[in-house]
């Protein structure tokens, strides 16, 4: 029951007797609510962002901070989770690494999005040879496995920045939110709503930004969600293969790639990266679920 | 039936046509390349340098050099390996058969356990079981494939000692159950994303099947529970499977590149990383037409699948 959130009692009990309206976003909430995973996801997920954002304060040590008397030593009071080969305190890096690995995740789901918003709100709207070539295009960028082109590029470019990881996770991955919000416009703009707002005279960028965008509010949250993990997933695996971000910033998939030396002898250098990886992972994907079985309940945008 | 085949067969050549302009792009804006890797040579001359890149037809310009490089593509030459000095489709053909085996492996393995986890949990939803794989399958999903693999590793091969840890050979004892034995792990580590994700679906689509009116029929005229399910339910619930299946090919290919990486199979994967880390273009953008071709037809094969196994499905 908390404030600025009607609840099913307080809609029922009104006293005038009335049934209060409910936006489509407060349905929503509710039946978020009523989801356990995600409720334990939102939780898992505000722990694992608030470490993140305390990194600097709470890490016990320095990400880079070299300690040459306990190199690859067991944990320890000193060093909660031990130290990696180069003398590194591991909690540190994790939680340094977290840092850095949520934000990457983020930044490359919010280019994706903004893109495949674009692309699939241009094509679905104005349709005709505009959607025909946007589409084939998709086709096309679906085609390929976009690991292997990431790979390729980063190959390329002799190692990438930060943001040319992000860069590239973000703008090969916009493909599917572009096929799903393309497919919600060519049936929402046939609807009256539209047609009203046409005919007195609103322009287009302003019916799609008011009156369609909101209709697909959902898939948006959704997908966006989704995506911020499947993009940390790949950011690991782009590390992990040593095409990622440059070596030294410690992200989780950095970690696992320093591990690889000797991670037969060292388990733990791998175990716990990983382990993190995967945790953070799970949160996103049962807050990701959570919000499409709340905005849509019948599953029909699968 | 020959018609949507043909009239599918002709949408995937501008498809592949896109894929090779892409590739071709790539390789003109990638640095080094065979002139950067011969000229690093310290006794090499300027006059050789360009006799070199004469020999290769680098002095032309890039139309003419994407025609050439098209038409050969057509006869199926995809241009020498600057590292193994062979042709490209040859370090390809020695590579695909391994991972085609582990492939095929970890298909199996991924179609009978998911098979097997989504039937039996549909079942009984909600139950034990159905919670068990429902959690299996959230960190099967979740989980970095190549940090799964490092586990296994870590678990079975030194800890425990049960299994190898990498290569597809054992020199001292080589033969089909050595060559299993090495598969066991990477094979498993292939699976689980889609056992994971195919059980879960196969779990749904059966729920929803046990409903029709045909499964209640099949029930009242005393049709055993094996037999409902084997000939009655399985079939409808794997017609809508097949598309999901296909979508996942992409994912098959980029799993392997982590996996032969971490196991050390000499296939696909690994030598796609081995040509990352030496820029060997040719091998690269070789592979690149080659899994882009696999996507295409393999999501043909399941749109011809689909329609055989679901009479409702026209071809028109």
């Amino acid at each position: 029951m908390s404030a600025g959130v009607v609840t099913l009692d307080e809609v029922v009990g009104n006293d005038a007797g009335f049934v209060q309206a409910r936006t489509p976003t407060q349905l929503a909430w509710g039946r978020f609510k009523r989801s356990r995973l995600a409720i334990m996801g939102v939780a898992m997920l505000a722990v694992i962002i608030l470490l993140s954002v305390l990194a600097p304060w709470i890490a016990p040590h320095g990400q880079n901070e070299i300690d040459l008397f306990s190199i690859k030593a067991p944990p320890s009071r000193e060093h909660l989770l031990g130290t990696d080969s180069l003398g590194r305190d591991v909690l540190s890096r994790l939680l340094y690494g977290g840092r850095m690995s949520l934000a990457i995740g983020i930044a490359a789901a919010l280019i994706c999005t903004l893109v495949g918003i674009f692309f699939g709100a241009i094509a679905g709207y104005y349709g005709g040879w505009i959607d025909g070539t946007i589409m084939r295009f998709v086709d096309l960028m679906l085609a390929f496995p976009s690991i292997f082109l990431l790979l390729i590029i980063a190959a390329m470019f002799e190692g990438i920045s930060v943001w040319g990881v992000i860069l590239f996770l973000g703008l090969f991955s916009w493909m599917w939110l572009t096929r799903i919000i393309r497919g919600e416009f060519l049936s929402l703009k046939q609807r009256d709503f539209v047609e009203a707002a046409r005919s007195i005279g609103t322009p287009d960028g302003q019916i799609i930004r008011r009156h369609l965008l909101p209709n697909v509010i959902g898939a948006i949250v959704v997908t966006f969600t989704l995506d911020v993990a499947l993009f940390m997933l790949a950011e690991a695996g782009l590390s992990f293969l040593g095409f990622g971000v440059p070596p030294g910033i410690p992200t989780w998939g950095n970690m696992l790639n320093e591990s690889r030396t000797d991670y037969l002898s060292e388990p733990l250098l791998a175990v716990v990266p990983g382990l993190a990886l995967t945790l953070c992972v799970l949160a996103f994907n049962f807050v990701g679920d959570g919000l499409r079985d709340a905005f849509d309940p019948k599953g029909i945008r699968g | 039936m020959s018609r949507f085949l043909i009239r599918r067969l002709l949408g995937a050549i501008p498809l592949l046509f896109g894929v090779a302009v892409i590739s071709f792009m790539l390789m003109q804006v990638a640095p080094g390349g065979p002139d950067a890797t011969y000229a690093r040579s310290p006794r090499m001359t300027d006059e050789r340098l360009q006799a070199l890149r004469e020999k290769m037809g680098l002095d032309q310009s890039i139309p003419v050099q994407f025609v050439k490089w098209i038409q050969n593509l057509l006869r199926g030459d995809l241009g020498s390996s600057y590292v193994q000095n062979r042709p490209v489709t040859q370090v390809i053909q020695d590579a695909f058969p391994n991972t085609l085996l582990l492939v095929t492996v970890g298909l199996i393995l991924a179609l009978v356990f998911a098979l097997l986890f989504g039937v039996l949990a549909a079942v009984n939803p909600y139950g034990w079981f159905d919670n068990v794989t429902a959690l299996i399958s959230y960190f099967g999903l979740a989980m970095p494939v190549f940090w799964f693999g490092l586990m296994l590793q870590i678990l079975f091969s030194v800890k425990l000692g049960w299994l190898p840890s990498s290569g597809l050979h054992d020199p001292q004892n080589p033969g089909v159950l050595d060559t299993l034995e090495h598969l066991v792990l990477p094979a498993v580590t292939l699976a689980i994303g889609s056992i994971a994700v195919w059980s879960r679906y196969i779990r749904s689509s059966t729920i929803e099947t046990l409903q029709h009116d045909y499964v209640r029929t099949a029930r009242a005229k005393g049709l055993s529970d094996r037999s409902v399910l084997s000939r009655h339910v399985l079939r409808n619930s794997l017609t809508s499977f097949i598309t999901v299946a296909a979508i996942d090919i992409p994912l098959y290919l980029t799993g392997v590149v982590f996996i032969e990486t971490v196991f050390s199979l000499p296939g696909m994967g690994r030598l796609f990383y081995d040509s990352l880390t030496r820029r060997d273009y040719p091998v690269l953008m070789g592979i690149l037409m080659f899994s882009a071709t696999l996507i295409i037809i393999g999501n043909l094969i399941a749109d011809l699948i689909y329609a055989k196994l679901d009479p409702r499905v026209s071809f028109e």
